[in-house]
């Protein structure tokens, strides 16, 4: 099992780098010239040149590639063209906030969905299951803008019980959710969060469940006089590794924000950070924001191995 | 549920299981099919039947019925089913799930897929054991790897940890078997369990069966279509055919003085060892379609013996012996040697 374990740790390091090649990459096949968008339309030919020999962006891209590359790996992912604060000190306060809002949406989304699942894969084609793959097509449909700027019409603005946008009174610094006056923040967007995973996840599960609800084996667990809540245990614990890969799956997307839903709530994390980055030109930022997130993805899916290996005996553990 | 309960008196020799008139079809939208057409028998207690037939003549589907595996939904059952005291098509299904595996278990033919790949044969078996006995989980894992000694599991310690899939295909059965006799089951319904295994091991399987079946006073009902097995196992022999028993009696009667035309073709296809260099005898034609309503003897078709009337009639079992009976009308003719 370690010796598993270490494998797939290691394996992950030639994923991370090409991750990083990539993140370096893609952010010059984009039109726009960072520099530009810091300088005012009339300056000279030697302010833009001296402004990009400060960034490093007179150099060829290889070696510009290797600096970044040498600088990452210690902890330093720049300094953001737009604030001048160091990229990884932002990133991290943006995943942070993003943090706060997924792993709500995985509270709301991950049970509810495991839930209606199996209960939906138990009453294959009668009226719980359809109830329940309603729900699940519903959230996976509904564009997550529009809920969400429905949610705010009807529970902000018209029943005025919840604040429409925005981490807070305090804003995101000292953000405390044990509190509700800032808790009441993080509903609606948590909400519109949990509404695709929790569609995608339940769809899942009643299709894996059902799948090892029509195994041979549940007929043996009903002959030995199982009652149905231990069958049920069976079924699910059976196609767990299935469901831990999508909820592994949805948790990566999930941590990448979403720019949609967190520029509707002004809320500060990753997705808003990026397209900030975006519409600004700052690449060392759109840099270190897609290396953390797409480090934190790897991350995940290596997590979600290691635990379908400790889930499920038939892998092979050499 | 004491097991007192569920077994009847044996001195009184009332009939541990009682099948009067068993009909099964499956329903759906667009079709009916009549699975099994009026099947009745006894088994006393202690007692091997062995059930022969084909692939479809709805031997698995009156093992099925007899513990009520068979979905709700879609299989209609009538007739009458009673195993020790309990009236198994009255009982609901909190109480039949306390019968299965305690008083009535069943063995299945497949023991690559009829385990749970994830627990261990182990918790398995006592998962069984803590369902239907009041005992601890010490006591119950205790009683696991006796169960697993008495099935001849060698190394028994090592294979209560061990997966399903480390363990070969007769080892299963043996695991599946423990499982099932975990409980102490007066009644055991075996449908096919040595179909899927190597020759070797299906006698050994075969003999634990039979061993067990000895020391603990079961009733077995043992489904098979290998005449083989069930000259070595059964006491009893149904012979079913297009969802009825065809015949039924002693396995020496059955076996060495069959009766009904479609028992004498079956026996007569079989390879032995005189009959080297003799064409093998097969039964011309191919079972009939369950889907639709038979009229008459259904084995008329196939039948060598079969007359205008075979058609027109349905016969009845007809007693020719001590316990031994055929549903034929033509029952003079295939007992007369000549004719054969």
């Amino acid at each position: 099992m370690w010796y598993y374990a270490a494998r797939r740790v290691l394996l992950a390091i030639p994923i991370a780098l090409g991750v990083t090649v990539i993140c370096f990459c893609l952010v010059y096949l984009a039109p726009g010239d960072p520099v530009q968008t810091l300088l005012p339309p009339d300056a000279t030919q030697a302010d833009v040149a001296y402004l990009k020999k400060v960034y490093g962006f007179d150099k060829p891209i290889p070696v510009q590639y290797a600096k970044w590359l040498g600088r990452a790996v210690t902890g330093d992912l720049g300094t953001s063209i737009q604030t001048n604060q160091p990229v990884l000190r932002e990133v991290l306060r943006a995943l942070s906030h993003t943090l706060v809002l997924s792993i709500g949406a995985v509270l709301v989304a991950y049970p509810l969905a495991l839930a209606l699942g199996t209960l939906a894969a138990f009453t294959i084609g009668r009226p719980p299951d359809r109830l329940a793959t309603a729900i699940s097509v519903f959230g996976v449909s509904i564009p997550n803008y529009w809920l969400g700027i429905v949610l705010i019409i009807v529970f902000a603005v018209k029943l005025g019980a919840l604040p429409v946008a925005g981490m807070g009174p305090n804003g995101s610094d000292s953000f405390d959710i044990t509190r509700w006056a800032q808790f009441r923040y993080v509903i609606l967007p948590v909400v519109t969060t949990a509404c695709v995973p929790l569609g995608i996840i339940m769809r899942t599960t009643r299709s894996a469940v059902a799948e090892v609800l029509s195994q041979e084996f549940i007929q043996t667990l009903r002959a030995k006089g199982l009652r149905r809540g231990a069958v049920l245990r069976h079924a699910v614990r059976n196609a767990l590794p299935q469901m831990l890969a999508v909820m592994g799956l949805q948790f990566g997307y999930l941590v990448g924000g979403s720019i949609l839903t967190e520029t509707i709530f002004t809320w500060p994390g990753t997705g808003l950070l990026l397209s900030k980055s975006i519409l600004t030109r700052d690449i060392p930022m759109l840099q270190g924001a897609m290396l953390v997130l797409a480090l934190c993805f790897v991350g995940i899916n290596l997590a979600v191995d290691l635990l379908q290996t400790a889930v499920d005996p038939r892998i092979k553990r050499a | 549920m004491s097991l007192a309960q569920a077994i009847p008196d044996v001195a009184t020799k009332a009939p541990l299981v009682q099948v009067r008139d068993l009909h099964v079809s499956f329903v759906s939208r667009e079709e009916t099919v009549r699975a099994v057409n009026g099947v009745s028998f006894d088994l006393m207690p202690g007692e091997v039947l062995c059930i022969i037939g084909e692939s479809g003549s709805g031997k698995s589907v009156t093992m099925r019925a007899l513990m009520r595996l068979l979905p709700r939904k879609r299989a209609v059952i009538t007739g009458e089913l009673r195993v020790g005291a309990h009236d198994m098509i009255a009982l609901d299904e909190r109480r039949l799930s306390e019968i299965r595996g305690s008083v009535v278990s069943m063995v299945f033919q497949e023991p690559m897929t009829a385990l749970d790949p994830v627990y261990t044969v182990g918790r398995q078996i006592t998962e069984t054991i803590l369902r239907h006995q009041r005992c601890g989980r010490r006591t119950a894992w205790a009683r696991a790897l006796e169960i697993l000694q008495l099935v001849r599991i060698p190394s028994p310690e090592r294979r209560l940890h061990a997966y399903p899939h480390e363990l070969s295909g007769g080892l299963r059965q043996r695991a599946l078997i423990a499982m099932a006799l975990s409980c102490r089951p007066s009644l055991l319904l075996a449908d096919e369990p040595t179909t899927a295994l190597d020759a070797t091991v299906q006698i050994q399987v075969l003999i634990l069966l039979r061993k067990l079946q000895k020391e603990f006073g079961m009733g077995l009902i043992f489904v098979t279509h290998d005449l083989g097995v069930a000259a070595q196992i059964a006491d009893r022999v149904a012979v079913m055919y297009a969802g009825q028993i065809v015949e039924e009696g002693s396995a020496r009667d059955v076996l060495m003085q069959p009766r009904h035309p479609y028992t004498i073709g079956m026996l007569s296809s079989t390879v032995t060892a005189e009959a080297r260099g003799r064409d093998i005898e097969a039964i011309a034609g191919s079972p009939p379609d369950m889907r639709v309503l038979m009229q008459g003897c259904s084995f008329a078709p196939r039948c060598r013996f079969s007359v205008a009337a075979c058609s027109t009639t349905t016969p009845e079992p007809v007693a020719v012996g001590d316990r031994h009976s055929a549903r034929c009308i033509r029952l003079p003719e295939t007992f007369d040697p000549a004719a054969r």
